[in-house]
C-alpha cells in the first residue's frame, strides 16, 4: 500500500510544479531589462502583440528605457492601474469619466490603436465565405441560433453546405474591452440582445453551453481545436491561427469581410468626434464599405508622474502614436485616423 | 535526569534501556506526535480559513447556490449546479472506465497470465504514468484524444442522436475527451491498490479453490476477486477522489461551459476547474463565492471517503461472516 501512496504524492508535487510553472509562464512573460528605467503596463490582450511590436522596436531606438507589458485583459489592466499598480494601463474600453475621477494622480487616456473583432469559425470542409447578417450573428451568440444548418444561416448562405453540427459558440472568461466592444455593437444592432441578452459589459454572462476562454488568444485556439465553433478575437489573432472568419453584414446592408480598407472605412466617420465620444460613434459605423465591428484601443495614463518617468511616458507613447502606428497594419491592426493620432498627442502634453 | 530504571533481578542478562535510548524514544514519539497534530491542525486551519472566507457568501445566498446554474458576475449571481453535476458526472464516468480497466490490469498482473518479470515490469510501467503532469495529459487530451475520437463521436451523434448520451455533436473540448483522460490518470491508483488487495489474498485460499476443482476464471471471479474487494473498493473510492480533485487537465479539456447536459460530447464544467480559471482575477465578491465552491467539493469529497470506509466495513464484515 505504501508504494502507490508514494506514487500518488509525487504525482501531485508534479502536478503542482506543472501548474505553478503554467501559471506562472502565462502572467509574466520575462523581458531583458536594460540598464536605467523600467516601465511597467497591464492590460488588454486586444492590442498585446502590437505593443509587444513596439516595445521591440522602441527598445532598439531608445535602449535606456525598458518597457514591459503583461496581457492581463482589459478589465485587469484597469485594476491595476487604479491601483497604482503600473505605470500605464492598456484597455480597449475607455475609463469612464466616474472611474477616471477616482485616479489620484489624474487619468490620461491615449487611443493607441484600433482593430476590428472578427467572428472567427471552424468549420472544416466548408469552402466559399460565411455570411452573417447582424441579426442573425447577435442570436447565435445569445444562444438562439444552435445549430449550423439553420434556416436563417441557410438563407444568408444560399450556396454553402453547412453541416447539421451544433454551434459551439467561445465567448470570454475575464473581464474584457473585446467583449465590452462586442456586445456594446450586438446592443445597438440587436433589439433581442439589448432588450433580453445578456447585457453590455467587459464581463458578461453567456448562453448556457457557450465554452468560455482566457483572453484574444485563449478564445482563438479554442476555435482552432473545436469543430463547429465560433468566437470574437481582434483579427490579427484569427490571422495567425489561420481561423476563416465571416464576413459580416454592415449597417447598409452589405457583407463586408475585414480589411485595411473596411476596418479604415469604419474609423473615418469618428476620426471628427473628439476624444470623448470617439467610442460611441463606433457601435455600429454607417458607411456602405465599413466594417461593422471595430473598436479603438486605449492606454491609460497619470497626469503626474515622477519627473524622469514622465519623460519617458510621454517619449514612448508619442513614438507609438508616429513610428508604432506604421507596424498596426502588418499585425492586422488598423492604424490611426492622423486627426485622432494628433488627439492623442494633445492629451499627452497633460503628462507632468 | 532524575530518571531510574532498576530491574527486580540484577543478575538478569536483560539491559535497562540506556539513557540515550530512552531520550530517542521519547524525542521520538514527541516528533510523531507532533507531526500528527500538526496534520490535523492543517487540516482544521484550512477549513477555518475556507469556511471563514465563504461565510458572507454562504450567508448571502444559502443553500439557492447550490441550486442556481448562473455564474454572473456582472450581476453578482453564482451558481454551482452546473458544476456538481459535471463533477460528479465526469468523476463516475471515469471511474467506470479506470475502474474497470484498474480491477482487469490487477487481475492480469497477479494471476499468473504472465511471467513475474514481465509482470513487474507492466506494473512499473502502470505506475509511472502516476508521474505524468497533469498539464501533459491535458495538452495529450487536446492534441490527440479530440482528433482522435471526433470522427467516431460525430458518427454516434449523427446515427444515434436520439439517445440523450448523443444528443450534440463533439465540436473539441467536452465531457467524453475529459472522461477519457480522467480514467487514464486514476488507472494508476486503482490498478496499483487493487494489485495489492489481490496479492493479499492468502496462497491457500487459491490453492483451496483450486483443489475444488474450480477453472481460472471461477476461481479469480468467485474467489479471489470477492475475497479482496475490501480492498478493491477502497482502490476505487481512492481513485474516485483522485478524480474530483483533478484539476489542470480538466480545466483544459473539458470546455468550461456552465450547463447540464446528459450529452458526453457537450462541454462542460467541474468544481476544480471553476476555481482554477476564475480564482487570478476575482473580486472580493466571486472570491467569497469560490470560497463556498471549494467548501462544496471538499464536502463532496469527504461524503465519498465517508462511504468508502463504511463499503470497506461493510465489505470486510460479510466476509468475516461468510
Amino acid at each position: 500500500m505504501l508504494l502507490p501512496l508514494r506514487q500518488l504524492t509525487m504525482k501531485t508535487a508534479a502536478a503542482l510544479a506543472g501548474a505553478l510553472w503554467f501559471l506562472a509562464a502565462a502572467a509574466a512573460p520575462e523581458r531583458a531589462l536594460a540598464a536605467g528605467l523600467e516601465l511597467r503596463g497591464a492590460g488588454s490582450t486586444f492590442a498585446a502583440p502590437l505593443y509587444e511590436k513596439w516595445i521591440d522596436a522602441f527598445q532598439q531606438a531608445h535602449p535606456s528605457i525598458a518597457v514591459r507589458y503583461e496581457a492581463v485583459g482589459s478589465g485587469e489592466g484597469v485594476v491595476r492601474f487604479s491601483a497604482d499598480a503600473v505605470d500605464f494601463g492598456a484597455s480597449d474600453a475607455p475609463l469612464t469619466a466616474s472611474a477616471a475621477v477616482k485616479i489620484g494622480r489624474g487619468a490620461v487616456q491615449a487611443p493607441s490603436t484600433a482593430g476590428m473583432i472578427v467572428l472567427a469559425y471552424n468549420l472544416p470542409g466548408l469552402t466559399g465565405e460565411l455570411k452573417l447578417p447582424q441579426d442573425v450573428y447577435a442570436d447565435i451568440f445569445m444562444g438562439r441560433i444552435s445549430t449550423w444548418d439553420d434556416p436563417r444561416l441557410r438563407a444568408a448562405n444560399p450556396g454553402l453546405a453547412l453541416p447539421s453540427k451544433n454551434i459551439a459558440v467561445i465567448g470570454r472568461q475575464d473581464s474584457s474591452g473585446t467583449t465590452f466592444a462586442f456586445t456594446s455593437h450586438l446592443a445597438a444592432v440587436s433589439k433581442s440582445w439589448a432588450d433580453d441578452g445578456p447585457g453590455v459589459g467587459k464581463l458578461v454572462a453567456w448562453p448556457k453551453g457557450a465554452m468560455i476562454a482566457r483572453g484574444n488568444e485563449g478564445v482563438a485556439a479554442r476555435i482552432k481545436i473545436s469543430e463547429g465553433a465560433i468566437g470574437y478575437v481582434e483579427f490579427g489573432f484569427a490571422r495567425r491561427l489561420g481561423l476563416p472568419v465571416a464576413l459580416l453584414q454592415n449597417k447598409a446592408g452589405a457583407f463586408i469581410a475585414p480589411t485595411q480598407e473596411s476596418g479604415i472605412a469604419a474609423l473615418a466617420a469618428s476620426a471628427d468626434q473628439g476624444l470623448e465620444g470617439l467610442s460611441a460613434s463606433m457601435m455600429n459605423p454607417a458607411g456602405l464599405k465599413a466594417y461593422p465591428i471595430v473598436t479603438y484601443s486605449w492606454l491609460l495614463l497619470y497626469e503626474k508622474y515622477p519627473a524622469e518617468r514622465a519623460q519617458a511616458v510621454r517619449s514612448f507613447v508619442d513614438w507609438g502614436l508616429t513610428v508604432g502606428q506604421t507596424f498596426a497594419a502588418d499585425l492586422g491592426y488598423l492604424a490611426l485616423p492622423q486627426a485622432v493620432a494628433d488627439l492623442g498627442k494633445s492629451a499627452l502634453s497633460r503628462i507632468k | 535526569m532524575a530518571v531510574q530504571f532498576v530491574l527486580p533481578n540484577a543478575k538478569s542478562v536483560s539491559q535497562p534501556p540506556s539513557i540515550a535510548a530512552y531520550l530517542v524514544d521519547r524525542a521520538f514519539f514527541l516528533a510523531a506526535t507532533a507531526g500528527a497534530l500538526a496534520i490535523i491542525a492543517l487540516v482544521v486551519y484550512i477549513l477555518w480559513e475556507i469556511g471563514g472566507q465563504a461565510l458572507p457568501a454562504i450567508s448571502r445566498s444559502g443553500a439557492a447556490f447550490l441550486a442556481n446554474s448562473q455564474w454572473d458576475v456582472q450581476n453578482a449571481s453564482f451558481g454551482i449546479l452546473p458544476q456538481i453535476w459535471g463533477t460528479l458526472y465526469s468523476s463516475l464516468l471515469a471511474l467506470l472506465i479506470g475502474g474497470f480497466i484498474g480491477i482487469t490490469i490487477a487481475i492480469f498482473l497477479t494471476q499468473d497470465f504472465l511471467p513475474p518479470r514481465i509482470a513487474v515490469a507492466f506494473r512499473t510501467l502502470i505506475e509511472m504514468l502516476a508521474a505524468i503532469p497533469s498539464v501533459v495529459f491535458g495538452l495529450w487530451g487536446i492534441f490527440v484524444v479530440i482528433p482522435f475520437i471526433r470522427p467516431a463521436a460525430n458518427w454516434l451523434h449523427d446515427s444515434l442522436g436520439f439517445i440523450p448520451f448523443f444528443a450534440t455533436s463533439l465540436s473539441g473540448p467536452g465531457m467524453l475527451p475529459a472522461v477519457i483522460v480522467l480514467s487514464i490518470m486514476i488507472l494508476p491508483t486503482v490498478a496499483a491498490i487493487s494489485q495489492d488487495a489481490i496479492g493479499l489474498v492468502p496462497y491457500k485460499v487459491k490453492e483451496a479453490a483450486y483443489g475444488m476443482g474450480t477453472t481460472r476464471w471461477e476461481a479469480i471471479l468467485k474467489v479471489i476477486v470477492p475475497t479482496a474487494s475490501g480492498g478493491i473498493s477502497s482502490a476505487l473510492v481512492l481513485g474516485f477522489g483522485r478524480a474530483l480533485g483533478e484539476t489542470m487537465a480538466l480545466a483544459m479539456l473539458i470546455g468550461n461551459a456552465n450547463q447540464i447536459s446528459l450529452s458526453l460530447f457537450s462541454p462542460a464544467n467541474t468544481l476544480a476547474s471553476l476555481l482554477a480559471s476564475n480564482f487570478p482575477e476575482a473580486g472580493q465578491i466571486e472570491r467569497q463565492s469560490l470560497m463556498y465552491a471549494a467548501l462544496v467539493l471538499l464536502a463532496i469529497t469527504l461524503v465519498v471517503n465517508v462511504i468508502g470506509t463504511l463499503i470497506l466495513v461493510w465489505t470486510s464484515r460479510k466476509i468475516a461472516k461468510a
